[in-house]
């Protein structure tokens, strides 16, 4: 343990190597360490913003799911009235129609046996004709006894 | 580490003479305590070597560093600068000061943390490759710069220096003059000696303990390797027995006090940086 000039040698290091590391090593490893710092507050504030921000989102899906519901149930109320109303117009026209058709073919068989009553009229008349001529043959004054034969006809 | 077994036999205390010589600028064992015309060229070399490689190898990890996710070298470096941070910042109150006080700590616990390390290696390792490179069986080489009292005392005194420049710019030259003979007594004539007498014994004391408490600490691990490889070096001396189980007490000793001596070399290096913050925090408060 002698002392000798190395001391001084030494002193001289000493500055140097700490005036090395205050220069080149010190400051841009503290910088990121400070940086990494505030990058990691800045994202747990964004969680923290991210979850009120959720918070919300859900709040706002409840509603809107509650309203939708709302609306769907108003929706099939409306669709159910809606559908009893055609249900009871389609019967009343239904009902409408049929009276119709009933009546037209109620007119047609009128007409029908209006027209078979004409026709029996008609024959009824000849064979009426036909009848007498064969009895009366030769009394009979055929154009008198149309006449009053076709009048028996129209009361018939 | 067949330390003693040389062709020549040599006694334990030669080798342990040899060893403890620096290899200095005069080329032979220092014979004065103090001799200012002499340099340990062995405590400049290794000091300088360790410091810049450490500078040069964290000088990489600044220059690559990022801010989001840290390397392993990275963080690793990182915590180391965080703890020096935290007890800077603990210790020495002034933002200002802290741009130089803090690097410097960092330095110093780095840069002794690394030569104190230089004890691991086997202690006849390098000192035999340098004789065998100079082709000197007897040339002398230290490699614990810090089991030299130049390279601790030199530190130390860095340090004093820096408590100095720190109490004339925090106080003023006016004001830490009159702190030093008014403090710590009280103003009064007739004590100004006495407080400055104070004053004088104080810095003394912390600088010089603080150089000699590393240095003690790094010479006597040192000198401890040297007496466990010389137990070592029993093997196949006179008698087979006692050769035999100095050997397996060199294994037993070296491997305990090499566990150990980690302990020892990182809590060195970090007491001594945290008396260089404690003395420049001093610095900075006013008695």
């Amino acid at each position: 343990m002698n002392l000798n000039a190395t001391l001084f040698a030494q002193i001289v290091v000493f500055f140097l190597l700490a005036w090395f590391t205050m220069k080149f090593v010190w400051p841009p490893i503290v910088r990121a360490l400070d940086e990494r710092a505030k990058r990691i507050a800045d994202g747990l504030e964004a969680a923290e913003r991210g979850k009120a921000d959720l918070d919300r989102a859900m709040r706002h899906a409840t509603e809107s799911m509650r309203e939708g519901k709302e609306k769907a149930a108003d929706v099939l109320a409306q669709a159910e009235k809606r559908g009893l109303q055609i249900i009871e117009e389609a019967k009343a026209q239904a009902k409408v129609e049929a009276d119709k058709v009933l009546a037209g073919s109620r007119a047609e068989i009128d007409q029908e046996a209006a027209r078979a009553r004409e026709e029996l009229r008609g024959r009824v008349a000849e064979l009426a004709i036909a009848g007498a001529e064969k009895i009366l043959r030769r009394e009979i004054d055929l154009k008198a006894h149309t006449e009053m034969l076709s009048l028996i006809a129209r009361e018939l | 580490m067949a330390t003693g077994s040389e062709a020549h036999a040599t006694t334990a205390s030669e080798y342990i003479v040899h060893h403890l010589a620096q290899m200095n600028t005069s080329g032979h064992p220092q014979a004065k305590i103090v001799d200012f015309s002499i340099l340990n060229l062995d405590t400049i070399f290794f000091s300088i070597v360790i410091g810049v490689l450490a500078l040069l190898f964290m000088r990489r990890i600044a220059k690559n560093v990022t801010s989001g996710v840290p390397g392993r070298t990275q963080a690793a470096l990182e915590i180391i600068l965080e703890m020096v941070n935290n007890q800077a910042k603990g210790i020495v109150h002034s933002a200002e000061s802290r741009k130089f006080v803090a690097p410097l700590a960092l330095t110093v616990f780095i840069w002794i943390f690394l030569m104190n390390s230089m004890d691991f290696l086997p202690v006849d390792l390098l000192p035999r490759l340098w004789a065998a490179a100079a082709g000197d069986p007897h040339a002398y080489l230290r490699v614990v710069a810090t089991a030299d009292l130049n390279g601790t005392l030199g530190m130390s005194i860095g340090v004093l220096l820096v408590c100095i420049y720190y109490n004339v710019k925090i106080k003023g030259l006016g004001g830490w003059v009159h702190e030093l003979f008014t403090a710590p007594f009280g103003s009064h004539p007739l004590l100004y000696p006495v407080n400055f007498l104070m004053q004088i014994i104080e810095f003394l004391a912390k600088t010089i303990s603080h150089g000699m408490r590393l240095f003690g600490n790094m010479y006597a691990g040192e000198l401890l390797f040297m007496l466990i490889a010389l137990m070592g070096a029993a093997w196949g001396g006179p008698s087979m027995v006692t050769g035999g189980l100095l050997w397996i007490g060199h294994i037993i000793a070296g491997l305990g006090w090499a566990i150990f001596h980690i302990l020892i070399v990182t809590l060195q290096a970090f007491i001594f940086m945290m008396l260089t913050l404690v003395y420049v925090g001093q610095a900075h408060e006013s008695h």
